[in-house]
């Protein structure tokens, strides 16, 4: 894509600086997923213990607490290093987003340290000093500031997919907000975090049913694998199922919001009505594919109507493809959508007018008749600003092969962990009986388990194939429609950038090995050690 | 300190804690160290805050700028 720009900047330092973001939020994420799920875990194995009062409860409540604080501790301050880049590598950007960004941060922040460290440390030391009913609430207020810590970083993100409740001010070049409300509220970030920490619950779930496969493989505290895994399995099946019902919202926003992420998921070229989602397809996964002459991609297998239906709730509604929207196209109930040629003329008049509007305000000369007419242009046109920046057309069509497989892994593993937490059901309850007569869960042959075990790697490849479907999909954008990656990127020697890379590339993986390590240790010495 | 009042007792659930702390003391041991090199080593040395190294106290007036000229063809 880069190539064919006229860049004003050095493409390395975009890559790079993209390539920075992308492994530290890949790495940050790896953490996050776990500690929201496992809080559910250990939050409903404590509230057994609260209602029971058998020690057993206890112990085993203990025991995914501490791998919960194995988890948490490896992954607190990750999250940090996306600030810094913001402020050295995403400087312009950083600027232009003004507070919009920068409040939700600041409450995430506020809520993440008084929240969940007040919790953790009773959870973690206060079995003796504090009332079991308090301790309980403290482990589930734990979780429950995690995901309240994760509602305001999805807020901030929502708001770059769709900006709303802000207001571009040509004075201090930052966007400002204008109401609260609609951007902690945006339908966006409202989906994103539900489809987000539903399909969380599904990675602490298939770790705990690992975990516990484990212990039954090597036939040692099997009490506490049959019962956690009970709970793991349906924390695993509800959230898997609340994924897929949430991931059906996301798509809807998408298709109204983000049209291109949405044909790019599906490789849909030319879109139309009754459209159908497609299930299988070749997508070379190296080579974008050559959408403005080919009718769909090859061998294609899809499922009738089904992506009309994902995208509008209609098994007849229109889907725009990738050349509808680069050529412009006119929806069934008459909506007319310019041409990405059309779009791009007027940012170049918002970017002109923001140009003259600055020009004639520091002029002393000017009377006021220049600044308001040129502000009245710059908002008259400020909703295609980003498009100023775009050269060819084409470069508003993200890497299709990326967005296609990523979105069919994910929602693949989604539907095999569905699948799979129905299985582990079926076996704990024995259901149905005639298949479970001469078996049960914790006899079955050793590669049973080892399945299970498999199944957490997966886990993560499905979540993480899901950020990069969020965010290779709204490419080139930094935030959508307003500010391409190349007028984000400060302007940074690509060496440099890269260096910081490799360097984070070591610590990460050094860090990464160490957490599995010690979880590891803490699984293999059980529930009984500390 | 009396006893039984709410600071002591919150003054003995974290010392109590982290006295009788031992898989948690090797994971402080980590997180200190992680603080250490995200806050010392990357923060100072790595990831200077760009704006204030280059806008001169005039940040709109850099970004302004850096914007502009990148829309030029």
């Amino acid at each position: 894509m880069l190539q064919n720009l006229f860049l004003n900047i050095d493409a390395g330092t975009i890559d790079w600086s993209r390539a920075q973001f992308a492994l530290t939020a890949i790495y940050h994420w790896l953490f996050v997923p776990l500690t929201l799920g496992l809080a559910v875990i250990m939050g409903i194995v404590e509230t057994y213990y609260y209602r029971t009062k058998d020690e057993f409860w206890k112990t085993a409540a203990q025991f995914w607490q501490k791998l919960f604080g194995v988890n948490f501790a490896m992954g607190v301050a990750t999250g940090i290093i996306l600030e810094f880049e913001f402020g050295t590598n995403w400087s312009n950007y950083s600027w232009f987003v003004g507070d919009i960004f920068g409040a939700p941060l600041a409450v995430e922040g506020i809520v993440a340290f008084f929240m969940e460290s007040t919790f953790v440390a009773v959870m973690f030391f206060g079995w003796k000093k504090v009332s079991p009913g308090f301790h309980l609430a403290s482990t589930w207020l734990t979780g429950l500031g995690a995901t309240i810590s994760a509602w305001w970083i999805l807020v901030a993100n929502a708001w770059m997919q769709y900006p709303v409740g802000c207001e571009f001010n040509p004075d201090t070049m930052r966007n400002e907000m204008v109401s609260f409300a609609e951007v902690a509220l945006s339908p966006f970030a409202v989906s994103k975090f539900c489809h987000t920490v539903t399909s969380a619950w599904i990675i602490g779930a298939v770790f705990c049913v690992g975990v516990c496969c484990w212990y039954l493989m090597k036939k040692r505290d099997t009490k506490l694998a049959i019962e956690s895994m009970k709970i793991g399995a349906w924390v695993g099946l509800i959230g898997a199922l609340l994924a897929g019902m949430t991931g059906h919202k996301s798509a809807q926003d998408v298709a109204a919001v983000q049209p291109m992420k949405l044909a790019a998921m599906e490789a849909l070229y030319n879109g139309g009505t009754d459209v159908g989602l497609t299930a299988v397809a070749w997508v070379n996964p190296f080579v974008q594919p050559d959408y403005a002459n080919e009718e769909s991609a090859p061998l294609k297998i899809e499922m009738p109507y089904a992506l009309s239906f994902m995208a509008t709730n209609d098994i007849h509604g229109f889907v725009p493809g990738i050349n509808d929207i680069l050529n412009g196209y006119t929806t069934p109930d008459g909506k007319v959508e310019p041409s990405i040629d059309e779009k791009i003329e007027r940012g170049k008049k918002a970017i002109a007018a923001l140009a003259a509007y600055r020009q004639a305000k520091f002029n002393s000369s000017d009377d006021g008749t220049t600044t308001a007419y040129q502000l009245s242009v710059l908002k008259e046109n400020m909703p295609y600003f980003g498009y100023g920046y775009i050269k060819d057309k084409n470069d508003i069509v993200p890497f299709i092969p990326v967005n296609f497989w990523s979105f069919r892994i994910m929602v693949g593993l989604g539907c095999l962990f569905i699948l799979f937490f129905a299985i582990v059901l079926a076996g704990l309850y024995k259901f149905p009986k005639v298949l479970w007569k001469k078996r049960s869960i914790e006899n079955l042959p050793a590669w049973h388990y080892w399945v299970a075990i498999a199944l957490i790697p997966l886990g993560y490849i499905a979540s993480e194939s899901g950020w990069l479907v969020a965010e290779f999909g709204r490419q080139p954008w930094t935030i959508q429609d307003m500010l391409p990656t190349w007028a984000a990127v400060s302007d940074l020697n690509a060496g440099s950038v890269a260096l910081t890379f490799f360097l984070f590339l070591f610590l990460f993986t050094l860090m990464l090995a160490v957490e599995i390590n010690i979880l590891l240790k803490q699984i293999k010495k059980g529930p009984d050690s500390e | 300190m009396r006893k039984d009042s709410f600071l002591y007792r919150v003054y003995d659930l974290y010392a109590d804690g982290f006295r009788s702390m031992r898989l948690g003391r090797t994971l402080w041991a980590i997180i200190l160290i992680k603080l250490f090199i995200i806050f010392v080593v990357l923060k100072l040395f790595f990831f200077p805050n760009f704006l204030k190294t280059h806008a001169a106290g005039d940040e709109p007036a850099f970004v302004a700028s850096e914007i502009l000229e990148r829309s030029l063809p």
